[in-house]
């Protein structure tokens, strides 16, 4: 376990005035002006992108644990287009986008030619997606790099949508939720209620040795995770929870709000697996009904006009309330995880 | 050193000799034979160190070869027909990064039908992806142009695709010469690639590129293969001084790229030449230097072709072959030069344009631009059908008769067509061609219809 783990700050706003108060070996890698800037200013993502502040903190967390020795693998999607309009780019390491499906195995092939040139002890790789890029259309590799054991940590950006064509439905993309292909109009308005699928549950679903999901709100959990994972070796899942304010039609400065929310709610759990079992879950500290959730984001608006449709709103409220159950998030509601 | 072994075990050895470093591969006939023994090579420890990597599908193979290149890696992947088109995507992002990958493609026939036997549409089908594109007449020349194709593809940073025809190569067992490990190593030096991913020298690789540069980049990729036109011959020539033979020649007998089929019968005028000089590579020719007719094919269907005009010859027919080995780049020059002197030429082709003709016909008819020679197209052999030299008679007699059709189809059963359009006419209804025309000919029970 790194030293961040087991520190937690409650925060209240974006900024985590605690780490002032912690020694200096203590504070969040994005607090030490040593820090890789893994992708550095000057790109293109929109005011409030969630995604590009979980690059941020997760890849300069993974730069932290491998003193700068790795490379990264990148699916098509936001992170890539805004990251690199030709001929700028913000990667300060090495970085490859190959296609939209194939980042898991770019990632393999990478591990591999690290391997035969005896490299592998010293380089370490990082696969990074979207959720359409994960779940979606990269599915087949990721579960193949999953099942064939490669040493590879891959991270998922999960937006809940395709949102760098405009805002379309993915796997990933909630009941209810507006899209442009799922529009707010008709008699069932917005995505359908499905079974849903979990990517950390597929991953889980692989016994690999290390699955966890984070949100932005905690960017201390989000570092420690991918400390922890970065100290072990085979193939490693993150799951991160990053708002979309143009695609969720949320306020821009509401990203951190947001995805509190999300946590708090029960809708997005916030845990750690080793080898297929959850070890580790972030409690909900102060839970709250998930309409309050739903109200900050304009892809929700049709559930509550003209008058809030509680009957959608009550079938949101218990996935929230399996979820809660399913892993145990409130302390006295005790359910099999 | 002789050996009388199979077409997939020759090609995978003489991988196996290039010091591969990752090689990656999911299973297709006719290509597994190939795979089977390169996992049995790196697993027995003998190509150390190399990574061998059980891929989930030829999309992944291709994205695992893309990655392992991009870092530095000697990499190989084979697969063949609806593989082939599964990695598409893939084969033109390694060719628009320029990575120098190598891989077979073990030529099958492309679906639906579901067909495993061998025909060209699936390499032709990718033929403007951007790799350079070798055709491989015999288990030899397969074996040769593999050990070229490193060479070329890291000289060029562009990828390579050996095509070799499914089954009648790869699984045909012939003698071939195996080079030493000695003499490859000194013929192939290690991979020094034009840019890797190194945390050293942090580079970004595959960035977005818009309308201000885009073509710019894409004339680059023509420009690489205007290049190959050049490197092909010279590094042919360099093989030929490296190993004392031309590629695809046997040690020690007539000078054959066409496979066995033509030893002996042509004799010392019948000699295949693999080109001299600035042809080396590219093109093979066959007592086509004063023939009035040229056949125009690729592949192993050469052998027979070369046999058939022989026979021919003796009768008086003044007829000839050329071989394109080099499909992309396509020779525009050196297949105008060939045919400087034909009055007909007959391009064979094994994969159909549909809605056109011939691929091949068409790339033939742009290198004799303003020429008056006829072109015919004759499409032959899809889906493993044999082209025999009965059927090459009776096609070349007509061709010298002036009674060929520009679009032909060797062997074609035009009665079952017939009987297919006429149920079509009949009924919208008709239900599905394939299964009609196999109950029409007897291979399945009739049923009801």
């Amino acid at each position: 376990m790194s030293p961040a783990s087991t520190i937690r700050f409650y925060q209240t706003g974006s900024i985590a005035v605690g780490n002032r108060l912690l020694d200096p070996d203590q504070r969040s890698v994005q607090a030490d002006e040593q820090r890789s800037n893994a992708i550095t200013c000057g790109h293109r993502a929109c005011q409030g992108c969630g995604e590009a502040l979980g690059a941020r903190y997760a890849l300069d967390a993974a730069m932290r644990a491998t003193g700068g020795r790795m490379i990264a693998a990148n699916a098509t999607g936001c992170l890539e287009v805004f990251s690199t309009p030709y001929p700028e780019s913000s990667w300060r390491l090495p970085w490859i986008h190959s296609l939209f499906a194939n980042a898991p195995a770019v990632s393999t092939g990478i591990a591999a030619a690290l391997r035969a040139k005896g490299l592998d002890r010293d380089i370490r790789v990082v696969g990074q997606g979207g959720d359409g890029g994960t779940v979606d259309i990269g599915m087949a590799c990721l579960s193949g790099m999953f099942e064939r054991g490669d040493d590879v940590l891959y991270i998922c950006y999960d937006n809940e949508a395709y949102m760098n064509t405009g805002v379309q439905r993915s796997g990933a993309t909630p009941p209810a939720a507006r899209t442009t292909t799922t529009p707010a109009v008709g008699p069932a308005p917005g995505a359908s209620f499905t079974q849903g699928k979990s990517a950390p549950l597929i991953a889980m679903a692989h016994e690999i040795p290390y699955v966890a999901t984070a949100t932005v709100a905690e960017l201390r959990d989000l570092e420690a995770k991918v400390a922890t994972a970065m100290t072990m070796r085979g193939p490693r899942y993150l799951h991160v929870f990053v708002p979309c304010p143009l695609g969720w039609g949320s306020d821009p400065r509401e990203t951190i709000h947001v995805a509190r929310l999300a946590q708090q709610s029960g809708l997005f759990p916030v845990f750690e697996a080793h080898d297929g079992e959850v070890t580790g879950v972030t409690p909900i500290r102060r839970q709250v009904p998930v309409e309050d959730y739903l109200r900050t984001q304009a892809r929700f608006a049709h559930l509550f006009k003209p008058q809030p449709h509680t009957e959608t709103i009550a079938r949101i409220q218990a996935q929230a309330d399996r979820n809660i159950r399913r892993f145990g998030l409130l302390p006295d509601v005790q359910g099999g995880s | 050193m002789q050996q009388q072994i199979e077409g997939s075990r020759a090609v995978a050895d003489a991988v196996a000799l290039c010091r591969p470093e990752v090689v990656c591969a999911y299973p297709i006939s006719p290509q597994t034979h190939i795979v089977e023994r390169l996992a049995r090579l790196v697993s027995g420890g003998e190509l150390a160190p190399c990574e061998y990597v059980n891929v989930e599908s030829e999309f992944a193979a291709m994205s695992v070869a893309i990655g392992a290149c991009a870092t530095g890696a000697r990499a190989y992947t084979a697969t063949a027909s609806q593989g082939l088109l599964y990695m598409s995507e893939a084969l033109y992002n390694a060719s628009g990064l320029g990575l120098p990958i190598v891989m077979t493609v073990a030529n099958r026939a492309i679906g639906a039908p579901i067909n495993i036997w061998n025909d060209h549409s699936d390499s032709m089908s990718q033929r403007d992806c951007g790799w350079i594109q070798l055709y491989a007449q015999s288990n030899q020349h397969a074996l040769d142009l593999h050990i070229q194709a490193y060479r070329l593809a890291e000289e060029l940073s562009a990828p390579v695709m050996v095509c070799m025809d499914g089954f009648i190569l790869t699984h045909a067992v012939e003698r071939v010469d195996m080079p030493s490990q000695a003499d490859v190593d000194a013929w192939l030096p290690p991979f020094a690639p034009r840019q890797r991913l190194d945390p050293d020298e942090p580079i970004t690789i595959g960035a977005m590129v818009g309308p201000e540069a885009f073509m710019e980049v894409k004339y680059l990729a023509h420009a690489k293969q205007l290049q190959a036109l050049e490197s092909i011959p010279r590094v042919a020539c360099e093989f030929r001084d490296a190993f004392g033979r031309d590629a695809g020649e046997a040690v020690g007998g007539a000078g054959t790229v066409g496979g066995g089929g033509s030893d002996g019968a042509g004799g010392a005028t019948g000699a295949t030449t693999g080109g001299a000089g600035e042809t080396a590579g590219l093109i093979t020719t066959y007592r086509s230097e004063d023939a009035e007719t040229i056949v125009v094919a690729l592949g192993s269907v050469i052998g027979t072709i070369e046999d058939t005009v022989d026979e021919l010859r003796a009768e008086g027919v003044s007829v000839g072959v050329v071989g394109i080995t080099s499909f992309r780049p396509f020779p525009l020059h050196a297949v105008r030069a060939a045919l400087a002197h034909a009055t007909r030429v007959v391009v064979l082709e094994k994969a159909l344009a549909v809605g056109l003709g011939g691929i091949v016909a068409d790339n033939v008819h742009t290198a004799l631009a303003g020429r008056s020679a006829h072109i015919h197209t004759v499409i032959a052999g899809l889906g493993g059908r044999p082209i025999v030299k009965a059927s090459l008679r009776a096609m070349l007699a007509d061709a010298v008769a002036d009674r060929l059709e520009q679009l032909t189809f060797m062997d074609m059963d035009w009665n079952i067509v017939e009987r297919e359009l006429q149920r079509m006419r009949a009924s919208r209804a008709s239900g599905p061609h394939a299964e009609n025309i196999l109950r029409d000919i007897g291979t399945v029970a009739a049923g009801p219809v």
